[in-house]
Parts: structure tokens; C-alpha cells; sequence
């Protein structure tokens, strides 16, 4: 687990190129500072300032190394490297207010823009005009998108937002692709069509009594795409399956609000948020629960020392505790939240490392060998540990 | 409901107020005489009156609550909280801060001990529902 810290000022999104040699973030900013790893170093290579807001989702096409950003300026831009420079592209969204979150389709020919104007742009790029043309999604979308995910399929695209729901929409653009097969989610796709709409009162799962709901953070399909995973405001975690439309299994978990998620097997994810570490859950197909498999931050046990009667009296002044840790920070790597989690190794399958970073401006890359060692020593496993080892054994790689 | 048939005095009853939607009166008063107080605990969080809009009912139901929250003994507290099962314990939080809201002169200590337990056993992420429900208690 190595942490790096990049900047003070936090982090407000990141992406990776394809080999991981270099991430492109931005910090806070009008711009994006991509680095490039050297050794144990990050050198920044490049600056590119474009925006006039900050620049609130980036995201990497491995295959075609373009790079799609947008911001709170209402633009998107698309940039190519040609020779040593990045290019930009403009792209005409049509929204009025901003952009929140950006994401390349699986093949690359389009991308998706969720913004506060309550809509999706998704963007293609139309050859004899040589310019890209954006498409809206707005039914029945009441609030900001916070967040968007594609399914393989390249068609069909997940999205969260502060109308407490989450929805699968048919991005289906016939300019660019043929008619998509049937998914477990739907047959029929033309553009804009709702697959799948989660709501407060469709949980059968987890809070009963269907009054909650909150903004939905982070979304991510399974690397199948058969399943769709969403973290919301009221600390809950849920996963639907497609196909049997009211099976939503969700978690109503102990922590604070988780912001971002991603399957790292087709049964376990890895989420974060304002609690500062990353957290393991484990669905259960069969049964269709969502179980907490643990924390994956595991700080090193320092020696116990004993503490004095003074610093008792002390704790119990100025902490109404006389606990023995005098810790007086967090003892998680990441000292604010983490706003984004990105696989790196592996894909959504069967990942092997994955990226987060977070407010504080730091970055740490996460070993899912590793942890799993670090796992199986912790006595804080409450769960069965029989769907941790079963998740656990999706990660060997053979 | 009158048993007078000569009298005229149930056109001014409202029926609304004897919805079922409501909880039961009756079993609880019965139950917290008898002492047995952890009954009274899981009648009065059932069938809690989430959907209505009618503030007379939100009141008595947190009254009632309040009324058998304060009858439990403190070492009494913990088994309680243990005996709910998510759902009741995030129903409790709300009942919790909803009683903060309006403090009388006993209430914000007993409150604040089913506070304690209820926190330790839902942590932070039932505090944070609290915060979110869009339908309150």
C-alpha cells in the first residue's frame, strides 16, 4: 500500500493511462496536471489548462489515448496527444449548469457527461462535420448526476443521481453502432429508455421502511455487466441484478456515507467515502445479500504502551474518555475522504490492485494480494467467513 | 363513539384520528403496569406513523415513545438495544433526535444513554439516516 501524497489541496478527480504509467488529475483547479511515474517518483509532465472552472471528471481512453475532461464551465473537452503536446477538442454540451462526471465507452467511439442541468449528454463524434454532437437523455431525471458507469455492451449506461435514484438508460446511438443483443436488462434499447429505475420503496432488502433514499454517489456495473452496485447518502450500499426486476439486495451499513464503488470479482466490491478507508463487501448471489466483509485499511498495531495516571486524567478533560490510544489523528492512510476509486490491474474481474484518492491530496495504490493476507490475520472478521473466503477465492490468480 | 343513539355527538368525531395506520393505544399502558417493558418497546416501534401527515399523530406516537423510553432502567438499556434488529434500531435513532428536539426536564439524560447504546450498535451509518430520511417519524 503505497501512499503518495501530491498536493494539499484535495484531489477532484483522476484517471489512469493504459499501461498506469501516468495519471492525469486534477487539483482543485482550472487544469489538469498529468504525472508520470519514474521510479518511486512522480514527475509532472504535462499542464493542460483549458477550462475555465474546475475541471470535475476526467477519464482515459486506453485504446485510442484520448483524454475527455469537463468541468464546472459547462464544456467538455477532448484532447489528443499529437507529438509531445496535448490537443484540445471543444465539445458543445448544451447544458446550463455544470458538468459533474465524464466516462468513455468500452470501444471508445462516444462518451457520457452527467451534469447539473439534470441530464446526460452522450457525445459521439460525427465524421463528416468532423466535430462531436451530443444527444440528451432528461427523462425522468429530476437532479444532478452524480455518477455514470457503462456497461460492456457499450449501449446501456448506469446513472446516479441526487434524485435518490439509480437508473440504466439505453444510450443507443445508431449513428455509430448496430443494434445491441438483449441483456439480462432489457431486450428492447432504443435511445433514452429506462432499464431500470431503482427508488426508495424498491428495496426489499435492507431499509424496510421505504422512506429513506439518499443521493446516490457512485454507481459501477460488474465486470459482466450483470450486475449494477450503488452507494448512496444514507450510509447504504444496494446491488440489483438485472433480469428479476424487484431483487435489490442493500446493506445499510455502519459508517458514513460511502462515495465511490467498484467490483473488484463478479462478488465482491471495494467501497469508500468520508470514513477515509476502503471497505470490502461480499454479495451473495443465492441467497441476494449484501454482507460487510471488513475494512481494508489495517493500520500496523504500535506497541501498547502503558499510559500514566496524568495523561488518564488528561484524556478524561479534554476527551471525556480515558481510552489508552492517544492517537490523536485518523489511523487510516488517507486523512479526508476518498472520492474516487479506480482499478488498475485486473479489471473489474478479478482485480488485483486499484487506485484511490481523496481530499487530501494523496493517492494510494492498493494490493489485493496483500490485503488479503493482512485480511485473513484480523480477528475483526465478524462476518461469515465462509462467503469472505468463497470472494476471496475469485482473486487467486491462477 | 357514543352509545347514546338519541345523541348527535359522532358527527363530531374524525375518524382519521382512529386510522389504522396509527399504533395502538391500549396494549401499551397495559404492558408497562406489568412491567414488562421490552413488549412495550417493540409495540410502540411497529407501525411507526412514517406516512401520515397529520402532526397530532407524530406527537402522541413520540409521547408514547417517550413515555416507555423513560421507564426502562439503565442497566436495562443495553439488552433492548441489542433485542432490535436494524430497521428497529435506526427507527429508534429517529425517535432518539426527535426527542431531543423538545426537552423537558428528565428526558435529555435517559435520551442520551439510549443514545450511547443505540450508537454502538448502529454506528455512525444510523446517525446518517436519521440525517437523510425523507419521511420522519
Amino acid at each position: 500500500m503505497a501512499y503518495h501524497s501530491f498536493l494539499l489541496e484535495p484531489i477532484s478527480c483522476h484517471s489512469w493511462n493504459k499501461d498506469r504509467t501516468q495519471i492525469a488529475l486534477c487539483p482543485n483547479n482550472h487544469d489538469v496536471h498529468i504525472y508520470k511515474k519514474d521510479g518511486t517518483k512522480w514527475i509532472k509532465i504535462h499542464e493542460l489548462k483549458e477550462h475555465n472552472g474546475q475541471v470535475t471528471g476526467i477519464d482515459w481512453a486506453p485504446e485510442s489515448n484520448r483524454i475527455v475532461t469537463c468541468g464546472t464551465d459547462r464544456n467538455a473537452y477532448v484532447w489528443s496527444l499529437k507529438g509531445e503536446v496535448w490537443k484540445p477538442t471543444l465539445v458543445i454540451l448544451r447544458i446550463n449548469r455544470a458538468a459533474r462526471c465524464v466516462s468513455w465507452s468500452p470501444k471508445e467511439n462516444k462518451f457520457a457527461v452527467g451534469s447539473g442541468s439534470r441530464l446526460i449528454s452522450i457525445c459521439y463524434f460525427e465524421q463528416e462535420n468532423d466535430w462531436w454532437v451530443c444527444k440528451h437523455i432528461k427523462k425522468p431525471i429530476r437532479s444532478t448526476v452524480l455518477s455514470l458507469d457503462w456497461h460492456p455492451n457499450n449501449v446501456l449506461l448506469a446513472a446516479g443521481s441526487c434524485d435518490f435514484k439509480c437508473r440504466v438508460f439505453s444510450a443507443y446511438i445508431k449513428e455509430v453502432e448496430e443494434k445491441p443483443g438483449p441483456t439480462v436488462w432489457g431486450s428492447k434499447m432504443p435511445f433514452g429508455e429506462v432499464l431500470f429505475e431503482s427508488g426508495p420503496s424498491g428495496v426489499s432488502g435492507g431499509a424496510g421502511d421505504g422512506a429513506g433514499g439518499g443521493w446516490v454517489h457512485g454507481v459501477c456495473f460488474s465486470h459482466s455487466g450483470n450486475r449494477l452496485a450503488w452507494t448512496s447518502h444514507d450510509s447504504t450500499v444496494a446491488i440489483a441484478e438485472g433480469g428479476k426486476t424487484s431483487t435489490i439486495s442493500s446493506l445499510s451499513s455502519e459508517t458514513l456515507p460511502l462515495l465511490c464503488v467498484s467490483f473488484i470479482t463478479e462478488n465482491s466490491l471495494v467501497a469508500a467515502g468520508h470514513d477515509c478507508y476502503p471497505v470490502l463487501f461480499v454479495y451473495d448471489g443465492t441467497k441476494g445479500s449484501v454482507t460487510f466483509g471488513g475494512k481494508l485499511d489495517v493500520p500496523k498495531q504500535t506497541s501498547q504502551r502503558g499510559i500514566s495516571a496524568r495523561e488518564r486524567f488528561q484524556n478524561l478533560d479534554r476527551r471525556a474518555t480515558s481510552s489508552e490510544t492517544t492517537e490523536q489523528g485518523l489511523e487510516s492512510l488517507h486523512k479526508n475522504s476518498i472520492s474516487q476509486i479506480s482499478v488498475l490491474e485486473g479489471g473489474k474481474s478479478k482485480c488485483s490492485t486499484f487506485c484511490t484518492t481523496g481530499m487530501d491530496g494523496g493517492m494510494v495504490t492498493w494490493d489485493v494480494k496483500s490485503l488479503e493476507s493482512a485480511l485473513k490475520d484480523l480477528k475483526i472478521l465478524f462476518l461469515c467467513s465462509q462467503s469472505l473466503k468463497s470472494a476471496l477465492k475469485d482473486l487467486e490468480i491462477v | 363513539m357514543s352509545k347514546n343513539t338519541d345523541s348527535n355527538q359522532f358527527r363530531k368525531v374524525d375518524v382519521d384520528e382512529y386510522d389504522e395506520n396509527k399504533f395502538v393505544d391500549d396494549e401499551d399502558n397495559g404492558e408497562s403496569q406489568v412491567g414488562n417493558l421490552m413488549e412495550a418497546l417493540q409495540a410502540v416501534l411497529k407501525n411507526p406513523p412514517i406516512n401520515t401527515k397529520n402532526q397530532n399523530v407524530k406527537d402522541r406516537a413520540e409521547a408514547l415513545v417517550l413515555k416507555v423510553l423513560s421507564a426502562f432502567k439503565s442497566s436495562d438499556i443495553e439488552k433492548a438495544v441489542q433485542s432490535l434488529d436494524k430497521n428497529g434500531v435506526d427507527l429508534l435513532m429517529k425517535y432518539i433526535y426527535k426527542g431531543f428536539e423538545k426537552p423537558s426536564e428528565n428526558s435529555s439524560a435517559t435520551l442520551l444513554l439510549w443514545h450511547e447504546k443505540a450508537l454502538s450498535a448502529g454506528g455512525v451509518g444510523s446517525i446518517v439516516r436519521v440525517l437523510t430520511a425523507r419521511k420522519t417519524v
